[in-house]
């Protein structure tokens, strides 16, 4: 049952017990709504970025598995501050690192991340762990902003 | 053939009939708890299958050859099985399909093309899998007929006073599951059906949950059309049946058309075959007839009499046992329920539930169970479901147990 702990490390559980920026931006300029029908892992993204272009608040809001939520807490500490260009650059290498063996200077740059690396050895959670950074890639492309809910319609518990 | 179920009363001599639960998963013996989604396949389910290929696989209807002949005789002879399986009254009641869905969009687009219009009704349930919702939604779309569901209540059976209200000389079609895929919760077919005949309205049951635990008397339930998948009761993938009484299907069109359910083609105009064979155009799923047949004889051998016994232990055994899990709540707590439980652990998202008991080496289901509509009516985004066949032990349901011990201590 080795397996178990490759997948479910302590930073991933911790963040899913406690996600953090787990809020809305109510400012946001950008936003993606993101969702995994398969497992109903369902997710929105705020992004609030500097006329300079450089990531100033990030929030999500939503509900899923541990995976998908722990990925979205540590995306969201991970891609705050940055510009966006560093954002987009972090997206691939987290896409990179749960689904193929990728060099391991790169490895060294993702920090905290790394815990993600099991998630390849369990092929159908490599979307939980994708979704919050497949919806800030969209996010940040500025696809869906005009779809941005107000703050009463995701008042919504799922509790 | 292997048989191994001459000790009845023996459980574990039942799993040993089946190969694929001999082998692991994740290096830990492989327990085997989806059956609601597909079950596994006896060993003289495979055998024949093989058999039948190495030595006596031809076309069939069209052969004037011995071995075209003898293979057609053997799907006939399946087909006359599948009536005695049902207690259809002919044979030419049942129409080999690939499976429940497609005997559903089979109705669907033949019966319900022609005889639902604009304002008309079809009623079907809130616990409907996917299957005997989406054919019957997009029916009506297109007709502008209107779609009707039946609620459940909080253990998850149909509410039949509102289902009464709603039955009026508008009600086309009722389509109900006879056993619900995710609560297991067993409906009161006859009467469903029964009320519906009073207005006029044809009834399809989708069976396709029913027949691996219940023995399905179509003449007694008296519907109008009854549906089922072979895969889903230790048969092949690929080949199921659609019951249908022979007056109705004799004035349905076609669904498809081709070879094999013509009587004469002229560039002028083409004559249909009668029914059954009207509705099986091209060449069938031979040797999936005949698979489907040797899963048939396989349920006979075990008999549903003990069918039943075992899985209502198992699941009464199960269900007590899973109640003594801290934080569980079983969704689907019907008095009258199939071999299936559906639950929620805490706050713990099924799939990762899934995920660390596919560690242990056991499969369950989790998610919506191709019934998002039912997973709303109780609140939940996805539940964990167990359901078990004829091969599954007790020890199985110890195992199951132990697992979500493990997934409590990985998620305390």
């Amino acid at each position: 049952m080795s397996g178990v702990s490759d997948i479910y490390q302590e930073v991933i559980l911790d963040h899913n017990k406690k996600p953090r920026n787990y809020k809305v931006v109510k400012d946001a300029n950008h936003y993606c709504h993101g969702v995994n029908p398969l497992c109903g892992d369902d997710y929105h993204v705020f992004v609030k970025t500097t006329p300079e272009g450089v990531i100033d608040d990030i929030g999500f809001q939503g509900e899923g598995c541990a995976i998908s939520k722990a990925s979205a807490s540590m995306m969201t500490s991970n891609v705050k501050g940055k510009p966006i260009s560093e954002a987009t650059e972090a997206i691939c290498h987290f896409i990179e690192l749960i689904t193929r063996d990728c060099l391991e200077e790169k490895k060294e740059a993702m920090g905290s991340l790394m815990a993600f690396e099991g998630v390849r050895k369990f092929p159908v959670r490599v979307k939980c762990a994708a979704l919050a950074w497949r919806a800030l890639e969209k996010a940040l492309k500025n696809e869906s902003i005009k779809d941005k809910p107000s703050e009463n319609e995701l008042m919504i518990s799922t509790e | 053939m292997a048989m191994a179920v001459s000790d009845k009363k023996n459980e574990k001599k039942v799993k040993e009939d089946f190969p694929l639960l001999w082998r692991q998963m994740n290096g830990q013996p492989l327990v085997y708890l989806d059956n609601a989604a597909t079950t596994q396949k006896p060993l003289s389910v495979i055998n024949r299958i093989t058999e039948f290929y190495k030595n006596e696989y031809a076309t069939v209807h069209r052969g004037v050859y011995a071995l075209s002949q003898d293979s057609t005789i053997e799907c006939e002879l399946v087909r006359d099985k599948c009536r005695g399986f049902l207690n259809a009254s002919m044979k030419e009641e049942i129409v080999f399909v690939r499976g429940a869905t497609e005997a559903i969009n089979l109705v669907v687009s033949t019966y319900g093309e022609e005889h639902v219009g604009a304002g008309d009704e079809v009623i079907i349930t809130t616990i409907e899998h996917h299957a005997n919702l989406v054919p019957w939604q997009q029916l009506c779309e297109r007709k502008k007929a209107i779609l009707q569901v039946v609620p459940v209540n909080d253990r998850g059976e149909l509410d039949m006073t509102a289902y009464e209200k709603l039955l009026s000389n508008k009600t086309k079609i009722v389509a109900v599951g006879h056993v619900s895929n995710a609560l297991g919760t067993i409906n009161p077919v006859e009467e469903i059906t029964q009320l519906a005949h009073t207005v006029g309205a044809k009834v399809l049951i989708d069976g396709a949950q029913a027949v691996p635990h219940l023995s399905v008397d179509v003449q007694k339930i008296n519907c109008d059309f009854y549906v089922f998948s072979s895969h889903k009761v230790y048969g092949p993938t690929g080949i199921g049946v659609l019951f249908g009484k022979k007056a109705i299907l004799e004035k349905m069109k076609p669904y498809q058309y081709g070879g094999d359910m013509i009587e004469s083609v002229r560039f002028e105009k083409t004559t249909f075959a009668q029914v059954p064979q009207k509705f099986e155009a091209g060449t069938p799923a031979i040797a999936e007839i005949v698979g489907l047949g040797a899963a048939i004889t396989y349920l006979e051998l075990l008999g549903y009499e003990w069918i039943q016994r075992h899985e209502g232990d198992l699941l009464a055994y199960g269900t007590q046992q899973l109640q003594k899990v801290k934080d569980l709540r079983i969704i689907g707590t019907a008095k009258n329920k199939a071999s299936v439980i559906s639950f929620v652990l805490g706050h713990i998202h099924a799939h990762d539930i899934g995920s660390i008991l596919d560690q242990c080496g056991i499969a369950i289901r989790a998610g919506h169970h191709c019934a998002q509509p039912t997973m709303k009516r109780f609140g939940v985004p996805a539940t964990v479901r167990a359901s078990f066949a004829v091969y599954n032990t007790h020890e199985d349901i110890d195992k199951l147990i132990q697992g979500l011990k493990r997934v409590q201590e990985v998620f305390a």
